[in-house]
């Protein structure tokens, strides 16, 4: 059904009990009464509960009856009920845009549970201006897109290759990304990988060659992401091979697996300086070759570079369980060697890991707690050992290891050219550097902007087996839009009148879901808007300086007549009049 | 044959509701079955979560409505599995429905029939703090918002039928079995908690001021027994102190488990500091073995804590905790191991952070379904590193805490994980179809 602009409005308002939840305070059937007597309201009732079948069908003989063409409930949140009622009005043939709805139990009912005077006064106000702002509702149409069945996969390490395959078995193209030469990440540089000791580069040979076989995926080396435009489910993405070979694809939804890198603790602890002060990769390297020799007397250092009071404070999680099994492989391997494992606390979670702490005591592997505030030095002595001083808390005192070995562990951390990606996809990078997922708790595994998700260590410092249940999550939120071959986006996007816009840019920085981008017409820079993208969260609006921005069905008109129908100032314009 | 394109989800928690709704929205046709009356776990339960301080029910109740509005998903609440026959893509599911003897369909939700309930009964959701009706919701924003009876302590004087406007009340309705044919299982039944009585040195069920951190939850929220005032429920008092215990029969090997539960040290000190905004003047002391910071922005977390909340953290695990029978002040005892000397500290209550262990129905569940639990009965992953939602069954897979310790986003990952791989199972088996 068309409602056109010119059309006359037939309001009708449904007030909900609530039970006794709204019933029990404010009195309803009087905000009956007064929404009668509001301009453009034909029609008004009360309803035991308006979300119940039968409510539901008031609504929509209501609407055939009188003829209504918006229609306003007044009941409980929008947040949960509003879908319900907006199908409601389409399966009555109103365009679901034309409904609007007042919380009058959580504004009302609840917040002024023991004024029930005020609370009916406070129903009242807060229909009238619903109603204020339905006289001015427009039709709005949410647009389809199509959406390509072919993902892009950012990185080629144990995240990106386990996201890679799972898509692929769902159905997808894949096109998998590794800058490097070869495939595998961090897995390259590992010895075993805890807990269940699996050899790293036999693990790796299965993926490669699984990933070879598997013709729904072709897998780009040596090659980098070079441009994307687009959104959701119609990226424009250019690969670039080496110096001239450039790709483009047509991809759906893009995947960042991109992992991190270890820090380089230069001027730590004697690092840089002694060749024997090596970093935890360095030692699991060594392990991996076999070109480990047998020290009399290893220290491991935790915590080197992570956190740390200011800087680098996150914990990076894997270096506690790598040292366990570093420590024990060299036990396993030189039995006289002692180790000594220096830590804060100890990050042995889960139902395996602390399993490895107790098998890492019973080897004999010596564990010293240390204080943030009392960390421990690392001197070279004279004999070419160096000596670890460590304050012991237990025994009150701080005692020496001569050592001929000392490892540090530190940190993962982000890569160098996470910064490029991050402005070429338009997604943040928290303020550890890692990338910023949209919500923390539940939507972990993607960003704001559609169609773009992250996993592994991208996402933050984790072990395989971690890296691997968040790849598979990531398989299964970037398949969804694909699975539905076709999407409805947001109706409520902002629009911009190009001859008010002085292309100042700011809209453009503000955009959180980058939906906005510039163009030039007629020699005149003007921002546009990629409804596809654009949430409707408003944001452009409200920092456009010259006023061009306005938000479907948050025109400035239907807003300014609702806020002059707020209590305050329906009377300061009373006293005006 | 007509390829299976649905999926049983077993469990309505935040695991449950993410596996449904991923499944769900590519398309697929999915069962999710709850034991109790209404969707929503755990984290329906928490007061507010870390590290965001997000409210829990706030940011939870959207996606229990998406749950219920969604038009491929069927919720099947005070329902259990039963029986399940036959192989990856052709399942042959039993869910055994418990009778409500209310309506669904005629239940508004209204609250009537609880209100002229006589019957006061301890409240489960409140992790028995306060009361509730025998006939019930669990909480007030439960999905579906239908009432149940309950009828190990409904006393059948008909009030609630007399007062019902709906007709709704039904004592007469039966348990009923109900028949599904499924492609695919996702487990994801969430945990418990250790049962603190057994670590009899803290007192907890002898001393009333000593609680367990689910409880303090409920007696934090603003949904809960005090409406989110914090005072001792023994005697009304405003707590001066409160002491923290973790690894309260985890990381134990006298009398609990002896794994990590991952998420203590990170719930209390958002409890520390949640007490601090409730009261400045009530000091926190959270007693701690080894501070587990390892998620992202944990650390960060307790920083604030510390710097900005004024929690204060002890490494010690006490050894006795006494009460003071005429004032219920509680005394705890403890080795401060950064001085190496036996101290003791007054408190006015005592949160004890329990183990979170695997649900004890989780045996017979996994008997029904022909799943192994690993060695502390956690559902077994088939390969730890490389298929962690994998099970000893091809066409079931497992997610959230059921499968190991671990938090809210890393649950909510993992069950978009188990809905990949079921995912993968139905278009296999609709390709062989075709």
């Amino acid at each position: 059904m068309e409602q056109s602009e010119k059309e006359t409005p037939r309001i009708g308002v449904f007030i909900c009990h609530c039970g006794i939840n709204i019933g029990g305070v404010v009195n309803v059937p009087e905000v009956v009464k007064y929404a009668k007597t509001l301009p453009d309201v034909v029609y008004a009732e009360d309803n035991l509960y308006t979300c119940s079948s039968d409510g539901l069908n008031k609504i929509k003989e209501g609407i055939d009856k009188y003829n209504l063409n918006r229609v306003i409930v007044a009941s409980c949140t929008p947040r949960t009920h509003e879908p319900l009622f907006r199908a409601t009005c389409e399966e009555a043939g109103i365009n679901k845009y034309l409904f609007e709805m007042a919380n009058i139990r959580e504004h009302c009912s609840w917040a002024h549970m023991h004024e029930h005077e005020r609370a009916t006064e406070k129903a009242k106000d807060l229909v009238r201006m619903a109603v204020a702002k339905a006289r001015l509702l427009q039709p709005q149409t949410e647009p389809e897109i199509d959406v390509t069945p072919s993902a892009l996969v950012i990185g080629g390490g144990i995240s990106g290759m386990t996201a890679t395959l799972c898509l692929a078995d769902q159905g997808f193209k894949v096109s998998l990304v590794e800058k490097e030469p070869e495939l595998g990440g961090m897995l390259r540089n590992l010895h075993k990988l805890y807990p269940t000791m699996q050899d790293a580069s036999e693990s790796l040979g299965h993926f490669i060659k699984a990933l070879k076989s598997n013709k729904s995926i072709a897998v780009f080396t040596s090659t980098v992401v070079k441009e994307v435009k687009g959104f959701i489910g119609n990226f424009k993405v250019t690969l670039q091979k080496g110096n001239a070979e450039t790709e483009n694809l047509d991809i759906g939804t893009i995947v960042v697996a991109t992992g991190a890198t270890t820090f380089e603790p230069i001027g730590m602890y004697g690092y840089g300086d002694h060749e024997n002060v090596i970093t935890q990769l360095q030692l699991e390297r060594l392990l991996k070759e076999g070109k480990l020799k047998k020290p009399e007397k290893v220290v491991m250092i935790q915590c080197v570079g992570s956190r740390e009071e200011k800087g680098r404070t996150y914990c990076s999680r894997v270096c506690c369980m790598t040292a366990l099994k570093n420590a024990m492989f060299i036990r396993e391997l030189y039995p006289e060697t002692e180790v000594y494992l220096l830590y804060r606390d100890l990050q042995t979670y889960g139902q395996r890991y602390e399993h490895h702490h107790r098998e890492a005591q019973e080897k004999g592997i010596r564990f010293i707690k240390y204080a943030q505030e009392k960390p421990p030095e690392v001197v070279a002595s004279k004999n070419g050992k160096l000596e670890v001083k460590i304050y012991h808390a237990l025994l009150g005192e701080q005692i020496k290891i001569e050592s001929d070995l000392v490892v540090l562990s530190t940190p993962l951390i982000q890569q160098e050219d996470a910064k490029e990606l991050s402005k070429m996809l338009k997604v943040p990078l928290g303020s550890d550097g890692f990338f910023f997922e949209a919500h923390v708790k539940l939507r972990p595994i993607e960003f704001a902007t559609d169609g773009i998700y992250v996993c592994g260590t991208a996402h933050s410092p984790k072990d395989t087996a971690e890296s691997v249940s968040q790849a598979f999550g990531v398989a299964s939120r970037a398949a969804i839009p694909m699975a539905l071959k076709r999407l409805r986006t947001e109706a409520i996007t902002s629009i911009v009148n190009e001859d008010l816009c002085s292309g100042c840019r700011i809209c453009e920085a503000v955009c959180e879901y980058g939906a906005i981008e510039m163009q030039e017409k007629e020699g005149k820079l003007t921002s546009k808007v990629l409804e596809a993208l654009c949430k409707g969260c408003g944001t452009c609006g409200a920092s456009c300086p010259t006023g061009a921005i306005t938000m479907r069905h948050f025109t400035d008109n239907q807003l300014v007549a609702q806020v002059r129908a707020a209590p305050q100032v329906a009377k300061e314009a009373a006293k005006n009049d | 044959m007509e390829a299976n394109q649905s999926v049983l989800v077993i469990g309505g928690g935040i695991a449950g509701m993410q596996a449904s709704l991923d499944l769900a929205s590519r398309g697929m046709k999915v069962y999710l079955v709850e034991k109790t009356p209404s969707i929503g776990g755990r984290m329906s339960q928490l007061d507010k979560t870390f590290p965001t301080m997000d409210c829990s029910m706030c940011i939870l109740a959207p996606k229990m409505i998406e749950c219920f509005r969604h038009p491929n998903i069927t919720l099947l609440t005070y329902s259990e599995v039963q029986e399940v026959k036959g192989s990856a893509g052709n399942f042959r599911v039993k869910i055994l429905k418990k009778p409500r003897f209310v309506d669904l369909e005629k239940c508004t939700g209204c609250g009537e029939c609880a209100q002229h309930c006589p019957v006061e009964v301890p409240n489960e959701f409140d992790m028995g703090l306060g009361v509730r009706k025998a006939i019930y919701v669990p909480f007030p924003q439960a999905v579906p918002l239908k009432y149940t009876i309950d009828d190990e302590n409904c006393i059948k004087c008909m009030l609630c039928q007399k007062m019902c406007k709906a007709g709704a009340i039904d004592y007469d309705q039966q348990p009923e079995t109900i028949d599904l044919n499924v492609g695919a299982i996702v487990v994801a039944t969430g945990f418990e908690l250790f049962d603190a009585r057994k670590r009899t040195e803290y007192g907890y069920g002898k001393y009333p001021n000593v609680l367990t951190s689910m409880e303090f939850e409920r007696l934090l929220s603003a949904s809960g027994p005090t409406g989110g005032h914090l005072l001792r429920l023994s005697d009304g008092k405003i707590p001066r102190r409160i002491a923290f215990i973790q690894c309260v029969g985890s990381r134990s090997l006298k009398g609990g488990v002896s794994y990590c539960s991952s998420a203590c040290c990170v719930y209390a000190t958002k409890e520390g500091i949640l007490i601090r905004e409730h009261n400045p003047e009530c000091e926190v002391y959270i007693f701690y073995n080894d501070l587990k910071v390892f998620g992202k922005g944990f650390q960060e977390f307790v920083n604030r804590a510390k710097d900005e909340w004024g929690v204060k953290y002890v490494r010690a695990l006490p050894g006795e905790v006494m009460e003071d029978p005429k004032t219920g002040e509680l005394t705890i005892w403890y080795e401060d191991t950064t001085e190496n000397v036996t101290k003791n500290m007054k408190a006015d209550i005592v949160i004890l952070c329990p183990a979170l262990v695997p649900r004890t129905t989780d045996k017979e569940l996994a008997g029904i379904l022909g799943l192994e639990l690993d060695e502390f009965g956690f559902m077994k992953s088939k390969d730890p590193l490389f298929a962690p939602v994998d099970t000893n069954l091809p066409g079931v897979y497992i997610c959230g805490y059921c499968q190991g310790p671990k938090d809210i986003p890393e649950s909510v990952a993992q069950a978009s994980g188990a809905a990949a791989r079921a995912a993968e199972i139905i278009v296999a088996a609709g390709k062989e179809a075709h």
